[in-house]
């Protein structure tokens, strides 16, 4: 492509090509736009390269003849084209790869002023002449060199006025007589005017017209839709502080101001900034007039209406109607004792069954005995562990205490009371006579001696995991062990006293059991897991019931001694009330507390039952349940007894009532039991 | 068995609405248009109730409108004309680019208009239902009337805006239906009586607008025409209800009256008349002239009894004052100074039967001249006049707003010439139990009730504090004090209003100490543990509820609270500052 520059002519065809190219040309320069070039990727470069070589198909037979078609279609073939001769132009051997493409670049010092040809594959080192073409083309000059744009222009007439005219020719005589068309039209229109077919132009009316629009009112008009429109809503009134001389309360402080200009528009309570102005004169117009008019304007075509019922309701008629908690007396009101002397906090109380003393576990490695009325600490005895629960023989025949810490679950004597009732214990636990076949048990039965007998201790229970809580059965024969553990089916232990036997009574794992109790009267065992209860018949050995208590995480129960009610506290500050014979649901949610639930029990006498929780507070409520079965039960909070202090976020951890009086303890994280009266 | 599966969102709510675009493409309207439709319409989108389910299950935010509203439209002639209007615009632009200017011509003449006076009527079936919606339409209308007559909408809107507010305002003044005004930073608010009815609009203050730029006047004006068209039926069916002639014509005598000498210097003959109108110091032409209209307005006795009668005395009671209010400045003579906005003054002097004039230079109308010695009252606007007539009494502009909202003539002292002048509020609070009063408010009430002694004795605490002489006061006055005390009280326990009064040492009850008052102590801890057990007994719903109702109640209190405070920082820092002053002059 060695000769492109031929005189300057471009064919008539190119030309508007070739203006479009040189203009995009343009948008480089010098070099920049020779890159371009050579790196085949300006699909407006193409026609260069392709009309410049149809010009010189003339001159040299290289020529590709199959036209302008991609040249992919020759993708697959040895050969690119045809030359004039019909012979095939074939493909260079190799194409050059990128590595070629750089090492060119690098070393062909002619590189710049390639170009590749598609048509023939070959690359066309571009003559001083083609350069020189492309640069004048890039400045927006001629391609001919020779080619001068400002010479003179030559007129085709002169612009001097002649004496002569161009021709001689006499007028026309259709140019002096009237045209007979026109006439026509012309009478056409004027017999249209004479019989009022075109009337001239009435002048409109601008003015609006007026008339009494709502002359005929007429009910049946009002349609369907009038009833279901939603009229707009009228513009706020203004209030005080929108006036030009508000009273000085009504204005903005300096702070006020502040907060106000920081605030945004939506948030901002006031739309503007109180002013006072001291006389009427003094008052500017006000600047947002128009936009507050034009958001009203938005409002009513853009804002859905919604017609919204407005409750109108007296909040003293929302707080249910309940009996005074006066005519549900006896109930404890206030406190009175505060036992005093552990030096932890106290996770566990339990009252023996006569209500003459109560014990007491804490996690000072202590179980303390105490007087109820004087408030005495009879007894103190050291356990080797932070005590989990304490739980007081119900039979009042029998005095041991049973008390569960790390894997150990101890049965004392606390010797308090009738001596009798003392020896006739001691005579209990001595009575045992091992059976013949010794049968392997899940926990080891020891006697204490010695030492330790003389402490109170009696029977050691050794565990193979770390006990949780004890409970006793209403006889006093049974008492059943917790050994929380997610793992294993080995979760619940049910011991006989008098015969030092244990039974593991569950073969599967129903998940984290959380506390477990005895039926006062039946034969009935219930096991807390994290969200269910599960109520068991000891004889028949199944299940019976599940309750769902609808609490995320239970953390005591309780049960009333007529054995048809349940309560159960939970970790989320709920209290779920049950009807066993109602339902497996709870019959009533409380959610009185304000923090988790630690300790609920029943009253053995009387109908109340009591919770603590972490606010540090014992909730009494009275709960009766009526013979009728047509009458619902009745549950009214009637008292909220204060008196612990809450630390490490722990307030009261256990409750119980005085088996007798209607009096209960509490202990509480603060150290101390207390005893409301 | 089985059958076709039933396919989703083909009935139930997804089928009442449709979206904005689809319910555009229907009516084959530009946005534009559609926008215009359903502001002349009155059509609103509505919020579906389950919008998901309507959105076909997507919760892209969307604006619906009930297809009932749309299929509606479909049947609106006026979507013709826009169509019109739309080609009679192509043609249009078609001729100016071939200058065919005869063409233009022709076409400008023949310009599709149309009229709303189905749609008025189809809105609002009856009058009462318009007169109902026309707050709205009265202070936009009055907006546009202040506008300058230069770009950003028609002359014409604002000529004829102009004009039926004047024709509003004159009907106004003649069936004396205004009964409360307010100076606001942004206007003047009125509120008409208007056949029970009541009405409230806006004025601007009487300056150039800032014209924002964001604001789309293309809709204000739809709104303006709907709202002229509605506005002017109206005002015929309202001058109709007077035996007035529409449009309004001067009472010939008093257009003889008016008459200027050089008037043609002042305006064109087409504008002066609606100047003559506009000054309002003119009665109207009636249909039938009938000799001074001044039948009393009695209300018939009908036999009743029980709560009836109660009901009808209290309505004849209410009757009796609002006449009283009708004729508040009857036989008063003003005359308002340059200074003062000479419209929204002269408009509601003669609402209240008032004469008033002004300076010639001021406006068209005036009928009397500053010499004038029957005057009775100048309003004037500035701290001093160097010309004073002995026998009127000079006072601001604020008298006569405070006294039309308080329903009686006050004293003037508090409105003189340079005088401080009292809080202008707001009559159109009305302030509930636990509400925030002012002390002006409590003040005025008691005027009203005809207690002038209170405000006299509060004035005299105002105006000279020493508090020795105010203990002799309560000495020689005992008795009232005790009195006043007692009602102050009494609102106290209503309202749990904190008022400005000062605290004078009581004496010790018997019941607050001893057993008596230990046993009422605990009979009240009692109760109120009762309600808070009550409390927690509560249903989770109603709890909610409760707890939001008490809180709404607690943040109402806490405000009036807060203003009640700041109320007493500004009185004692005031009163430290007056104290300062008189020790100074010692």
């Amino acid at each position: 492509m060695g000769t492109v520059c031929v005189g300057g002519v471009y064919p008539a065809g190119c030309e508007k090509k070739r203006d479009t190219a040189a203009h995009s040309l343009l948008i480089g320069s010098g070099r920049g736009v020779f890159i371009e070039i050579t790196h085949r990727c300006s699909p407006t470069l193409k026609w260069l390269t392709t009309s410049e070589s149809f010009q010189l198909s003339r001159v040299c037979d290289i020529r590709n003849t199959v036209g302008n078609v991609p040249m992919e279609w020759y993708q697959d073939y040895p050969h690119i084209g045809y030359n004039l001769d019909g012979k095939k132009i074939f493909k260079p051997i190799r194409n050059k790869d990128e590595l070629d493409e750089f090492l060119d670049k690098m070393e062909n010092p002619d590189y710049w002023r390639t170009v590749h040809d598609k048509t023939t594959a070959s690359d066309i080192r571009l003559t001083d002449e083609q350069v020189d073409l492309v640069h004048r083309l890039q400045k927006g000059q001629f391609g001919d060199v020779n080619f001068n744009e400002y010479e003179p222009s030559v007129d085709f007439f002169t612009n001097e006025v002649m004496i002569h005219p161009v021709t001689n020719r006499p007028q026309d005589k259709r140019s002096f007589i009237p045209s007979l068309i026109e006439k026509e039209k012309v009478s056409k229109l004027v017999h249209a005017i004479k019989m009022g077919w075109i009337k001239p132009r009435k002048p409109k009316e601008t003015t609006p017209q007026y008339y009494d629009l709502w002359a005929k009112e007429d009910p049946n008009a009002i349609l369907g839709r009038h009833k279901m429109h939603v009229p707009a809503p009228k513009m706020r009134l203004p209030g005080h502080e929108e006036s030009y001389n508000p009273p000085p309360e009504y204005l903005l402080t300096e702070e006020e101001r502040l907060v106000w200009e920081q605030q945004d528009a939506e948030d901002r309570k006031l739309p503007f900034l109180p002013q006072k102005h001291s006389c009427l004169r003094a008052v500017p117009a006000f600047s947002r007039f128009i936009h507050e008019r034009f958001e009203r304007c938005l409002d009513l075509y853009l804002c859905p209406r919604q017609r919204k019922m407005r409750v109108n309701v007296n909040p003293e008629d929302l707080i249910p109607k309940l009996p005074k908690p006066k005519d549900l007396q006896p109930f404890p009101t206030t406190m009175s004792l505060v036992y005093r002397g552990h030096t932890s906090l106290v996770r566990s109380i339990s009252a023996s069954p006569t209500g003459q003393w109560l014990v007491s576990g804490s996690d000072d490695f202590t179980v303390r005995f105490w007087e109820v009325n004087t408030g005495r600490c009879m007894k103190t005895l050291e356990v080797g562990g932070a005590v989990k629960s304490v739980a007081w023989n119900p039979n009042p025949a029998v005095c041991l205490v049973a008390v569960c810490f790390e894997r150990t679950v101890l049965l004392l004597n606390p010797s308090l009371g009738d001596r009798l009732v003392v020896s006739s214990t001691d005579q209990l636990i001595t009575a045992y006579e091992p059976p013949e076949e010794d049968k392997e048990q899940a926990v080891t039965w020891a006697l204490s001696e010695g030492l330790e007998h003389n402490m109170g201790h009696r029977l050691t229970l050794t565990h193979p995991k770390a006990v949780k809580q004890v409970v006793w059965h209403g006889k006093g024969d049974y008492l059943s062990s917790v050994m929380p553990d997610n793992s294993s089916n080995l979760q619940v232990l049910i011991h006989q006293v008098s015969k030092r036997r244990t039974q593991n009574p569950f073969r599967k794992n129903k998940g984290l059991v959380q506390c477990v109790s005895f039926h006062p009267l039946r034969p009935y065992f219930f096991v807390a897991t994290q969200r269910y209860v599960r109520v068991y018949n000891l004889i028949k050995q199944e299940l019976t019931k599940k309750l769902m208590t609808n609490c995320k995480w239970i953390s005591s129960m309780a049960i009333h001694p007529g054995g048809d009610n349940l309560i159960c506290g939970s970790y989320d500050c709920r209290l779920a009330w049950f009807d066993l014979d109602l339902s497996t649901k709870p019959y009533k949610m409380l959610r009185h507390h304000k923090k988790a639930l630690r300790g609920v029990a029943y009253h053995r006498n009387y109908p109340l039952f009591a919770s603590g929780a972490d606010d540090g507070s014992v909730i009494v409520c009275h709960g009766m349940v009526y013979n009728d079965l047509l009458q619902n039960p009745l549950i009214v909070p009637v008292k909220v007894l204060k008196g612990h202090q809450i630390t490490h976020d722990l307030g009261v951890l256990d409750v119980t009532f005085h088996p007798t009086q209607p009096w209960v303890f509490s202990s509480g994280a603060d150290t101390t039991i207390r005893l409301f009266t | 068995m089985g059958g076709l599966q039933k396919k989703k969102y083909e009935r139930g709510s997804a089928t009442n609405y449709i979206t904005r675009n689809k319910a555009r493409k229907k009516l084959q309207l530009s946005l534009a248009d559609f926008r215009r439709l359903c502001i002349l319409k009155g059509i609103y989108p509505h919020e579906p109730k389950h919008k998901k389910k309507v959105n076909k299950g997507s919760t892209a935010p969307r604006t619906f409108y009930l297809l009932k509203d749309i299929r509606f439209l479909l049947h609106e002639p006026i979507v013709r004309k826009f169509r019109e209007y739309k080609v009679f615009v192509r043609k249009l632009r078609k001729a100016y680019g071939k200058a065919e200017w005869t063409a233009v011509e022709r076409l400008r003449d023949n310009k599709p208009g149309y009229k709303l006076d189905h749609i008025i009527k189809e809105r609002y079936p009856t009058f009462i239902d318009a007169l109902r919606d026309i707050d709205d339409a009265l202070s936009m209308c009055f907006l546009f009337s202040t506008f300058a007559r230069t770009g950003k909408c028609h002359v014409q809107t604002i000529t004829l805006c102009r004009r039926l507010t004047v024709e509003w305002m004159n009907y106004v003044v003649t069936s004396r239906s205004l009964r409360k005004v307010f100076i606001s930073i942004k206007g003047i608010y009125y509120q008409a009586e208007v056949l029970g009815q009541l009405i409230t609009w806006l004025v601007p203050y009487q300056f150039a607008h800032d014209h924002p730029t964001d604001v789309d006047y293309r809709v204000m004006a739809t709104f303006t025409e709907m709202y002229t068209t509605l506005f002017g039926f109206i005002n015929f069916r309202l001058y109709q209800t007077l035996n007035l002639v529409y449009p309004p014509k001067l009472d010939s005598k008093a257009e003889s009256e008016l008459k200027a000498e050089h008037e043609e210097d002042y305006a064109m003959d087409s504008e002066s008349y609606l100047e003559k109108l506009s000054a309002l110091s003119a009665s109207l032409a009636r249909v039938v002239a009938t000799a001074e209209e001044e039948e009393e307005n009695q209300l018939d006795q009908f036999p009743a009894d029980g709560e009836d009668l109660e009901n009808m005395e209290a309505r004849e009671k209410e009757q009796k004052e609002q006449e009283a209010q009708n004729r508040l400045f009857e036989g008063l003579k003003f005359f308002l100074n340059r200074e003062v906005p000479r419209e929204s003054l002269a408009f509601i002097l003669r609402c209240f039967g008032a004469e008033v004039s002004w300076d010639k230079s001021l406006c068209i109308g005036g009928t009397y001249n500053v010499t004038d010695e029957t005057i009775t009252h100048q309003i004037v606007d500035r701290p001093d006049i160097d010309k004073q007539y002995i026998n009127r009494y000079y006072i601001q502009p604020q008298w006569v707003f405070d006294s039309v909202n308080a329903k009686m003539r006050l004293p003037v002292e508090d409105y003189f010439l340079g005088v401080t002048l009292p809080p202008h509020l707001s009559p159109f609070v009305e302030e509930k139990d636990g509400d925030y009063v002012p002390p002006e408010k409590l003040k005025l009430m008691a005027l009203q009730r005809g207690e002038k002694h209170v405000q006299e004795e509060e004035e005299d605490d105002d105006d000279d504090d020493d508090d020795e002489e105010y203990n002799d006061e309560v000495d020689d006055e005992d008795l009232t004090e005790e009195k006043n005390l007692k009602k102050m009280e009494d609102q106290r326990s209503q309202g749990k209003q904190t008022l400005a009064v000062k605290v004078t040492p009581g004496k010790v009850k018997p019941w607050e100490t001893g057993s008596v008052g230990n046993k009422v102590r605990l009979e009240k801890e009692e109760k109120a543990e009762e309600k808070r057990l009550a409390i927690m007994m509560m249903k989770k719903k109603e709890k909610y509820l409760y707890d939001k109702i008490m809180f709404g109640k607690k943040r109402t209190t806490r405000e009036a609270n807060k203003l009640a405070a700041k109320r007493k920082a500004h009185e004692d820092t005031s009163k430290a500052e007056k104290k300062q002053k008189k020790a100074k002059k010692q």
